[in-house]
């Protein structure tokens, strides 16, 4: 064939488009703000070459280092409740769904995953009222119950506010997992499933040992989006709490500490060079995180030919 | 990634601004009152364009989030405005340490204004001011007159006629909380809070300077006092008060189902507007029957002028009329809650912006406690000191506690 030879320009074209826009818009800002990350900014505005000097006062100066690490473990606790709990919760929700003959099977996917859609200040906003001591639902109903006692202020205590927000999260997130589990439940070819159950499988047998072999590569997917997720939120926090992310950086995960370090809060003044190294770090706890799950996690995973 | 986004977008938007080209001949201000370009446009220009007719003002706002970055890359550029409205300290002082604002000591306006109420424009040794004074806030309690009467109540003067009254309002008032103060959002417990009441503790600019001077330290019992009687607040905020915004405590007080409000003077326009009972105002109450009193009467605004102006001439005769008996009246009310800080003896309409006003005559102003200077640190104290105060009303801080980590940041 004459034309094995000749270089294949249309592959470039199609490229191209594509490339330009992830190199502008993405690449070239990240390696931007990793190369930011090695100046020190003089208050006269010049920025002076310093190495990794912001790394090490990020992770050693207490100035800096007791709020980083406080926001690092938060944001632990923060992706702990949502793997614990919003996950378990979508493939609880995506295998009932997934239930032949369940009626309203579509109304309720949707109900669950409209949560998503909604903007975070309007989730926010919301749930704020729905448990605000003074003109929420949640003290009523609770006496209602007999329960009154069992309120508390959770959104403004130190110990129940990361908690509260966390759920918060879960709660509008949990149709994300839901939806791509939910996919790969209705993915799973029929034979299969009637094979076993003409071999008298019942059907929590079925689940536990046919369907959900087949989904671990996606609960694996989900998991590792949770995690990507979560070491960048900031939204919720920001409309909840503030830039202080209180009481007492209570509920500080890594976004707002970076939003601290960068724009500035109160009567400290923002560091760009700062930003970036805080930004640049979260960026590597991240790719740690995925290149874990990548090399560890998923090679030994198990797939199965469908 | 996410911040050099930002940056771009905040180059374009500043380019986008800076663009509205200034005619020359004109005066153009610069402010971050976006709110009041109303009252500019229909009574303070006009007024002003009477007197001085042939100078002609155009108010050109911008949003207070984005005043002081905006500003900056307008004067770098020089396309600022000729008046530029001041923030209080060392926003400003850096502006005219670049040499951003002009030096207006020569001014003839400012011999209107005491020192403290320049203070804020001033340079730290207090040989250079670089901004007309044109607004502070003063604090203390709002009261919901009707609920008094009706407990046979009066405001208190001591601190102990304070806790009495906030018993009797407890025990007595039928579901009434007795005050409407939330620790969520945290900046109240230190700016309208601990700065209000803490003065007579500190005894004012004398315990601030000792601060700025070093010659005391926050854990000294001055300090801890205030922390101590805001510890004792709690059982009268109402339950949740832990999970209590700023609006949530104004809507209880304005609703009618609290008794007193801790408030800014900029408080009053809200509930002259949303309140429908009579309200009162009390100062911070002092130790001891007869003790010398002291007022957070915190500057706020002012306004200089940009040495690159080509209408210098023009600009001074503005200033001058800001530091008019004309302006302080004509400001103070349309703006209700904002004082004049020029030595002018004015007549303030509004009844309780009167009443707090008035309490400049008997108590010593000083301003809010960290604001000048002390907040130069590596680290936050603000942000400190409202965290300070939102853990010893929620009592996860002993107030010795509380003083102390603040005073770790302050040393740092």
């Amino acid at each position: 064939m004459a034309s094995r030879s000749r270089f294949p320009w249309h592959i470039l074209v199609f490229i191209l488009p594509g490339f330009i826009i992830y190199t502008l818009f993405s690449a070239w800002p990240l390696l931007d703000t990793m190369f930011l990350s090695l100046f020190k900014q003089a208050s006269s505005g010049e920025r002076v070459f310093s190495g990794l000097a912001n790394y090490q006062e990020l992770l050693s100066d207490p100035h800096l280092s007791e709020g980083f690490w406080n926001a690092l473990w938060n944001n632990f606790k923060f992706f702990l409740v949502h793997v614990l709990v919003q996950n378990p919760i979508g493939l609880l929700l995506a295998a009932l769904l997934s239930l032949k003959g369940l009626h309203g099977a579509k109304t309720y996917r949707t109900l669950i995953f409209i949560p998503t859609l909604l903007s975070v200040v309007v989730i926010g906003f919301t749930w704020q009222l729905i448990l605000s001591p003074l003109w929420g639902i949640t003290p009523n109903f609770l006496k209602s119950i007999g329960l009154g006692t069992w309120f508390q202020p959770w959104l403004g205590q130190e110990h129940t506010a990361l908690l509260t927000l966390a759920l918060i999260s879960v709660w509008q997130f949990v149709g994300v997992p839901m939806m791509l589990i939910y996919a790969s439940l209705i993915a799973i070819p029929d034979e299969l499933i009637d094979a076993a159950r003409v071999d008298g499988a019942s059907a929590m047998r079925i689940f536990w040992q046919i369907k959900l072999p087949l989904i671990v590569p996606t609960l694996g997917l989900v998991t590792i989006l949770t995690f990507i997720g979560n070491f960048n939120a900031f939204d919720l926090i920001y409309a909840v709490k503030g830039v202080l992310a209180g009481p007492n950086f209570s509920t500080d995960i890594l976004g707002s500490y970076f939003y601290r370090t960068f724009f500035g809060a109160q009567s400290s003044l923002g560091s760009p060079t700062m930003g970036a190294t805080v930004a640049t770090v979260m960026f590597l706890i991240i790719l740690m995180g995925v290149m874990i799950y990548f090399y560890v996690v998923q090679r030994r995973i198990h797939r199965y030919q469908l | 990634m996410r911040e050099s986004l930002l940056k771009i977008s905040l180059v374009a938007l500043v380019g986008i601004l800076g663009a509205q080209a200034v005619q020359a001949g004109d005066l153009s201000i610069e402010s971050w009152r976006v709110d009041d370009q109303e009252l500019w446009e229909k009574d303070l220009i006009p007024a002003f364009e009477k007197a001085h007719p042939g100078i002609k003002v155009k108010f050109a706002p911008t949003a207070p989030t984005e005043y002081n970055a905006s500003l900056n890359t307008r004067l770098t550029g020089g396309t600022a405005g000729d008046l530029i409205t001041c923030r209080p300290f060392d926003v400003s002082l850096e502006l005219f340490n670049k040499k951003q604002l002009a030096d207006l000591n020569d001014l003839e306006g400012m011999k209107n204004y005491s020192d403290v109420a320049k203070s804020a424009w001033s340079t730290d040794d207090g040989k250079s001011t670089f901004c007309v004074p044109m607004a502070s806030v003063i604090h203390g309690f709002l009261y919901n007159k009707d609920i008094f009467d009706k407990l046979g109540l009066k405001p208190p003067a001591t601190e102990e006629e304070f806790f009495k009254l906030l018993e009797t309002i407890k025990t007595k008032g039928e579901g009434i909380t007795p005050l409407a103060l939330g620790t969520n959002d945290g900046w109240e417990m230190h700016q309208v809070v601990y700065t209000s009441i803490g003065p007579n503790y500190w005894k004012g600019e004398e315990g601030r300077k000792a601060l700025v001077t070093k010659d005391a330290k926050l854990t000294d019992a001055q300090f801890v006092a205030p922390y101590e009687q805001m510890a004792k607040w709690a059982p009268y905020m109402g339950e949740g008060y832990k999970a209590q915004t700023y609006g949530d405590s104004q809507n209880l007080f304005s609703l009618g189902k609290a008794a007193i409000y801790p408030a800014g003077s900029w408080d009053i326009a809200f509930f002259n507007k949303d309140a429908e009972f009579k309200m009162g105002a009390f100062k911070a109450p002092v130790a001891k029957a007869g003790d010398q009193c002291y007022i957070s009467d915190h500057n706020d605004m002012a306004m200089g002028m940009n040495p690159a102006s080509k209408n210098q001439a023009d600009a001074k005769v503005f200033l001058n009329w800001l530091a008019s008996k004309e302006f302080a009246e004509l400001y103070a009310n349309k703006v209700t809650g904002f004082f004049p800080l020029a030595n002018h003896d004015i007549k303030i309409e509004d009844p309780v912006a009167a009443e707090m006003v008035s309490w400049r005559k008997d108590c010593k102003s000083t301003i809010r406690l960290n604001a000048q200077i002390l907040n130069r640190g590596k680290d936050d104290l603000e942000a400190a000191f409202w965290n300070a105060g939102q853990s010893v009303v929620n009592g996860t801080a002993k107030p010795a506690e509380a003083a102390a980590k603040v005073q770790e940041i302050l040393a740092k």
